[in-house]
């Protein structure tokens, strides 16, 4: 197989892995709301965390990036 | 991809390290100059009751003190400048990225990694000055069997290197990625002609968000680098 048509599917392959993350992030805001919707004092306090673990979800979506862009770019 | 290559001015070497002043220097030069300029400016006048600027910088101060007494507990006043320094320098070098034609320093996995390295080597170092060979306990969870430490024992060794590998390979990616798919939907702009209003409209968005991950991916090293603080000062996971 040529190597540039070799790289293309690597990088598709790779990004295949940020589904996962997305079901993630969707998993987080969605406990926040229903969580938010129970307990509405809480709601504010608890921000932050959600906040925090969005942005650490989101990392692994960019990692897995990284590896499609590293297949593409790089060899 | 070219607005993330490093223009350099002049060409000075020390014994094959190239040393010459590159754009990623000014830009730091530039993000260490503004942090300065506004802190001294704002805090300058040393109002007991603060006027609109003063308040600023002691919120971003408080900011940054209810972070460290949240997640390290009274021990974190010490680490406060380290933290506040790494939280300053990320906030604005990502948001200077931010303006067009500019250039972002933490887009390079060079920059983000010797901040990772950084933490990682202090936060080692605070936890064997404190704990001595004790820290190695860190690496034992309580309450495991010990067939099982077999095979969790390397498993955490392995966590804990890995820890500067994500915390620098996060905050690049994110600047990276946003700013390349600026980059993407630019191009669609220009190929479309006149639907070029939606990939537009599209930017603009995007523009907004980029704005927010600036901020809050400056959080997340920060917050990030209080809990392997945590760890160091109290070993317990």
């Amino acid at each position: 197989m040529d190597p540039a048509a070799a790289k293309l599917i690597g990088a598709g392959l790779a990004a295949i892995a940020m589904g996962g993350a997305g079901i993630g992030i969707g998993l987080i805001f969605g406990n926040y709301v229903a969580g938010a919707m129970r307990n509405p004092g809480a709601a504010q306090q608890v921000f932050g965390r959600v906040i925090l673990g969005f942005a650490l979800t989101e990392a692994i979506a960019l990692f897995a990036l990284v590896v499609a862009l590293i297949i593409l770019f790089v060899f | 991809m070219h607005q993330f290559v490093i223009d350099r001015w002049g060409q000075w070497q020390i014994a094959d390290i190239d040393i010459s002043f590159s754009k990623a220097a000014l830009f730091m030069l530039a993000v260490v100059a503004l942090l300065t300029l506004f802190l001294t400016l704002t805090t300058s006048r040393r109002a007991m009751v603060p006027g609109r600027w003063q308040a600023v910088t002691e919120l971003w101060y408080e900011f940054i003190a209810n972070m460290l007494r949240e997640t390290v507990g009274a021990e974190g006043r010490r680490y406060f400048p380290l933290v506040f320094s790494i939280f300053s320098f990320i906030v604005l070098a990502n948001l200077l990225g931010m303006l067009p034609y500019s250039y972002t320093v933490t887009s390079h996995i060079a920059v983000t990694g010797a901040l990772a390295v950084m933490v990682f080597v202090i936060v080692t170092v605070v936890a064997l000055k404190r704990h001595g060979l004790h820290f190695l306990s860190f690496f034992v969870p309580k309450g495991v069997p010990v067939p099982m430490l077999l095979l969790v024992v390397p498993i955490e060794v392995l966590s804990y290197f890995m820890r500067p590998v994500s915390h620098s390979v996060r905050l690049f990616a994110n600047m990276t990625a946003g700013h390349t798919m600026l980059k993407v939907f630019g191009a669609f702009v220009v190929q479309m002609g006149v639907f070029g209003v939606l990939p537009l409209a599209l930017i603009i968005a995007l523009t907004g968000l980029e704005i927010a991950i600036a901020v809050l991916q400056a959080y997340v090293f920060t917050i990030l680098t209080c809990l392997y603080l945590n760890d160091a000062v109290h070993l317990e996971h």
